[in-house]
């Protein structure tokens, strides 16, 4: 069965769902050092996307859906987070074109391209204490994965496990970015809200691919 | 064909109030204000700064000014979706947005073109960090030799209430630029609005028209008409 369309809308789905049970939590860490509007922002998003899901055609490829989810995010998350995952899931729709179902290296491809569409966007690079601390260990960890041999659900579980890891390093970091960076040291022992809804939302897509 | 000019902030009242300001000095230019969010709340919407783009475009090209981070993006983003064509002639100012809307306003409204309407946003910027290109050109042009024709200059009085300032200063900037010939008021650039509004010159107070080029002596005679004049105001 593979990572299809029905994986893809379940994706959706579950990060629906995943984003607003963690929306306290991330309106918490990014009122401690952004503007905490990030679980609302966030939140938002991923309810106007499921409601506009099932307007898809029934022969949607998992790239219209991923780009479905991109516009969406680019015209109603509001703050720095809806161009930023806009930006990446239109880039990492772009990447997986019109297949069918993603194997092991179009899921490489996807996350690959979805990172360097919010380094596009956003320039931040490792260690300035964003998303992209998630992003880049997530997509160093899948690579490795596929190249060695791993399936596709396989693939987005290892990617989902180095963005968590890479969230949590955020901790110990300076902002070099964002609102967060006008706080200077002060934000050190906060962890990334963009960083946090990365992980999740990579968890979200490993697990409903484990279950497809 | 002029420039136009979208304001994107992260607040409706910011960005509305920055075409208020802007336009008291640049009437006939297309301002077009893109903040908050698409039901009123704080942040940027990609479907309003697309929208005002295209409001803001006859054709000649827009300058996007941007206040907070994700204003930023959410332009860049809204370019990412516009045609080639379309997205050619659209730029992004790295500028302070109160400064630099003000400057690329007036800018706009002498009919500049969409590089120089930009270059006059990016002064702005060059001017609130504490450099200022335009104070070492008048002071080149006040120290350098006269060149062929000689330096011309005149001393007149503001007249007017509010002194060369706001509309006033605007309306000097702009007949200051017709003219070829380096212009300078107390010894500052002419035609950099920000410049003279950073003089601060009340009621009252003398001026002195400095010209250097080949029509240096109808600038400054245009110029101390003008300021003569009060500027139509009381």
């Amino acid at each position: 069965m593979g990572l299809d369309t029905a994986w893809a809308r379940a994706w959706v789905s579950r990060s629906a769902e995943v984003v607003s049970e963690h929306k306290t939590e991330l309106i918490t860490l990014d009122r401690e050092i952004g503007d905490g509007d990030h679980g609302e922002n966030l939140d938002r998003g991923f309810t106007a996307v499921l409601a506009k899901l099932d307007d898809l055609p029934a022969e949607a490829r998992p790239g219209d859906v991923l780009k479905l989810v991109a516009t969406t995010l680019i015209s109603t998350v509001g703050g720095a987070s809806g161009p930023l995952y806009g930006t990446a899931y239109l880039k990492g729709a772009q990447a997986v074109a019109d297949a069918d179902s993603l194997d092991a290296d179009a899921v490489v491809a996807f996350l690959t391209a979805a990172r360097d569409g919010v380094v596009l966007r956003g320039k931040a690079e490792v260690g300035d204490k964003t998303m992209i601390d998630a992003w880049t260990p997530a997509v160093d960890a899948a690579s490795a994965a596929a190249q060695s041999g791993a399936g596709g659900a396989e693939v987005l579980s290892v990617a989902a496990e180095a963005a968590e890891r890479g969230a949590e390093t955020t901790d110990a970091l300076v902002a070099r970015k964002g609102r967060a960076s006008y706080l200077g040291e002060r934000a050190i022992g906060h962890r990334d809200p963009g960083a946090v809804s990365t992980a999740l939302l990579l968890r979200a897509a490993a697990d409903t691919a484990s279950a497809s | 064909m002029t420039v136009g000019l979208v304001i994107v902030s992260h607040s409706a009242k910011i960005a509305e109030g920055i075409v208020e300001l802007a336009a008291q000095m640049a009437q006939d230019v297309r301002l077009i204000a893109a903040g908050g969010t698409d039901d009123g709340r704080i942040g940027t919407s990609f479907d309003r700064v697309s929208a005002a783009i295209a409001e803001a475009d006859d054709g000649g090209g827009v300058v996007v000014l941007c206040d907070l981070g994700s204003a930023v993006l959410t332009a860049e983003t809204a370019l990412d979706f516009l045609d080639d064509a379309q997205r050619d002639r659209v730029r992004i100012a790295d500028a302070p947005i109160v400064e630099g809307s003000v400057a690329a306003a007036v800018s706009a409204a002498t009919g500049d073109d969409l590089e120089a309407v930009l270059a006059a946003a990016l002064s702005a910027a060059a001017q609130a960090s504490g450099g200022s290109p335009a104070e070492g050109a008048a002071a080149s042009a006040s120290e350098g030799p006269a060149g062929d024709h000689g330096a011309v200059s005149a001393t007149a009085t503001l007249r007017n209430r509010s002194g060369l300032h706001a509309r006033p200063a605007a309306e000097f900037v702009k007949l200051a630029s017709t003219f070829s010939a380096s212009v300078t008021v107390n010894e500052v650039d002419a035609k950099s609005l920000l410049r003279i509004m950073s003089l601060g010159l009340p009621q009252g107070s003398e001026v002195r028209i400095k010209a250097d080029g080949e029509d240096a002596d109808t600038a400054v005679r245009a110029l101390v008409e003008l300021v003569e004049s009060g500027f139509g105001e009381e």
